[in-house]
């Protein structure tokens, strides 16, 4: 344990820098894949490393390689989604601020694969900085050749732009992002087409996310093989945890897929445990959408094994009792939260951030967001809980994005695993009416 | 931030814009919004007024309703005057589990002002926000460009009433 593919040189001085980067071996998947290697064998070394889109939903990054449109004589571009906004997440966030060259370096040689003359990096409004930051490595990179006409005096040329977003989880959604990219509000659009055949300015295009891009310079380096050693199964490479919540170390990790989540959680390498000696409760593993797992759901699957960090581990037992890698977002639960608060934040959220084109996530959000604030402040009735029910399960599969399905699964997981702390706080308004109440050991035991 | 604000884009800012127009396609300038917006923000008070969004739009080439859908969807555009300084501050789960509400009650006291609300001498502007993506550092808040993490009561005194006398500073020069 303990491999860093992209987090080796984290902590290396100058490493931002194009000196401090090239000196600890950077830029080699640039000269390998432009100098050595048709676009087509890059492909092919990223389909053979099995990696996944790292941004939540896994699909294999090869094969939505394939998919792009190859047949028209327009334009194709690759889009880097920096738009990191699901609740739990920050990795991308620490690769672009400390180490902006491997972004850099992975939209090169990606957009080489892909054949792409414009590239765009797409990054939350709210991380402007870290843009500044991308800027100022984008023009080192010109300044040494790696970018714009005949990149190295070879035949490629590649322009590297990086466009801020303004605010709108929305926005890390592929087709949202299109359009936030085309200067006009994030509205998901309807597929297909999918923006593989007609995306940005209605021309082939590709969307991966910020780690996603990353792992391809490791996998050029040193072979697509050399990478789908690491992991389990369909789970290969490694991929950064954000962990955060009441543990002792949180941060962002880089882990080996396949370590088991009661390691990640207790051992001093990782979160360290829980804080302030308090019992584990709970934990979102994927980001806020995907379903919460109560601590003896979390740590073992249904045949008794201990749950580990894959792709599969995680969804083991499907919705009943499991959940989802998503963009590993780890987010903790202490003995002491209350999870109707936790659920209602979440709900909030989704609220907020909905688009508002399809109507049972807009008029959905909302409704719940007020259930679940009746709940909270002492207003609930016990009917409540089955109205959840039913709203949760109309939004989901009924929207155009995932959303939907984002907002829901919050709502379900929660209900179906802590419904004793729905119930209470129904049945005794009084108790829960302080918003500083924290969960209380006879919420419990009252449905037990 | 008075009613008839004389605007036009300073000449660092222009020089800014040419060089974003220059990253997208001469016939998809429209794509150029969200970058100008931004500067647009910054250099006419941190708020978009109707009379900036027309400007940007006579700017781009676009319909003023163009400017007017985008700027109203996206969270970072404050179509309303805000103070010289705006507090976002973090109020999703895992900065709430850390404790971002008591940090947003102890900012509403010490300011007087609710979340919502900008002081009487137009200084300071609370917001709540969701998830900047610094989960791991909770509790947290931005002002500007800057994040400010690991946040406690005490640290929050520190740092607004630095804030303030670096604003006081710029002013008065």
């Amino acid at each position: 344990m303990g491999r860093k593919l992209l987090l080796e040189h984290l902590d290396k001085p100058g490493i931002e820098t194009i000196d401090g980067y090239i000196q600890h071996g950077g830029y080699r998947s640039v000269e390998k894949a432009l100098k050595k290697m048709t676009p087509d064998e890059v492909t092919e070394e990223v389909k053979k490393s099995g990696l996944r889109g790292r941004g939540g939903a896994g699909f294999p990054t090869g094969m939505k390689w394939s998919f792009l449109d190859r047949s028209t004589d327009k334009p194709r571009y690759l889009l880097c989604n920096a738009d990191e906004s699901e609740p739990g997440t920050f990795k991308d966030r620490l690769l672009m601020e400390k180490i902006p060259h491997l972004l850099i370096e992975g939209m090169i040689t990606s957009s080489y694969a892909l054949g792409c003359r414009t590239s765009y990096i797409y990054i939350r409004g709210e991380y402007m900085f870290i843009l500044r930051i991308l800027e100022k490595a984008i023009a080192e990179a010109y300044a040494k050749g790696y970018l714009g006409e005949k990149i190295l005096g070879t035949g490629y040329s590649l322009d590297l732009y990086v466009h801020p977003g303004a605010g709108a989880y929305i926005c890390g959604e592929e087709t949202a992002l299109i359009e936030s990219l085309e200067g006009k509000r994030g509205n998901p659009r309807i597929k297909p087409p999918f923006p593989a055949v007609a995306g940005l300015w209605n021309c082939p295009t590709i969307v991966n996310n910020v780690e996603t891009i990353t792992a391809v310079v490791p996998i050029i380096n040193d072979g697509g093989e050399e990478y789908a050693k690491i992991g389990i199964g369909r789970s290969t490479g490694t991929k950064l945890i954000s962990a955060s919540g009441n543990i002792n170390k949180p941060g962002v990790y880089e882990i080996d897929l396949g370590v088991p989540v009661e390691e990640f959680i207790y051992s001093d390498e990782y979160c360290g445990g829980i804080k302030n000696n308090l019992e584990l409760k709970a934990c979102v593993p994927g980001g806020s959408s995907v379903p919460i797992l109560p601590k003896h759901l979390l740590l073992k699957m249904s045949d008794g094994n201990p749950r580990l960090m894959t792709y599969e581990s995680l969804s083991e037992g499907s919705f009943a009792t499991g959940s989802m890698l998503g963009s590993g977002g780890f987010i903790v639960y202490d003995e002491k939260q209350c999870i109707v608060r936790n659920t209602w934040n979440f709900t909030r959220f989704y609220h907020h951030e909905s688009c508002g084109q399809c109507s049972p996530c807009r008029e959905g959000t909302g409704w719940m967001e007020r259930v679940l604030h009746n709940l909270e402040y002492g207003h609930g009735k016990m009917e409540d809980i089955e109205l959840l029910w039913d709203i949760q399960r109309k939004i989901e599969g009924n929207t155009i994005c995932p959303l939907g399905d984002a907002a829901a699964w919050p709502v379900a997981s929660a209900i179906r695993h802590f419904r004793h702390e729905f119930e209470y706080h129904a049945k005794y308004p009084h108790k829960v009416f302080d918003a500083d109440h924290v969960y209380q050991p006879e919420m419990k035991m009252e449905t037990a | 931030m008075s009613e008839t604000q004389h605007i036009e884009f300073s000449p660092a800012a222009m020089v800014e814009i040419s060089r974003i127009l220059k990253q997208y396609p001469a016939d998809k300038q429209k794509s150029a919004i969200l970058p100008v917006l931004h500067i647009a923000q910054q250099e006419f008070g941190g708020w978009l007024s109707v009379d900036t969004m027309d400007y940007v739009a006579r700017l781009l080439h676009l319909q003023p309703i163009e400017v007017y859908e985008v700027a109203t969807f996206y969270s970072m555009y404050n179509t309303k005057p805000v103070g010289k300084i705006l507090i976002e501050v973090c109020q999703t789960g895992p900065c709430m589990i850390c404790g971002a509400e008591k940090i947003i009650s102890h900012i509403e006291n010490k300011l007087r002002i609710k979340v919502g609300e900008t002081t009487p001498d137009g200084m300071f502007t609370i917001k709540t926000v969701e998830c900047l993506g610094a989960c791991g550092y909770a509790p947290m808040f931005q002002v500007g460009e800057k994040f400010y993490e690991h946040l406690t009561e005490e640290k929050v005194d520190q740092i607004l009433d630095q804030l303030k006398q670096e604003k006081l500073q710029e002013i008065n020069n």
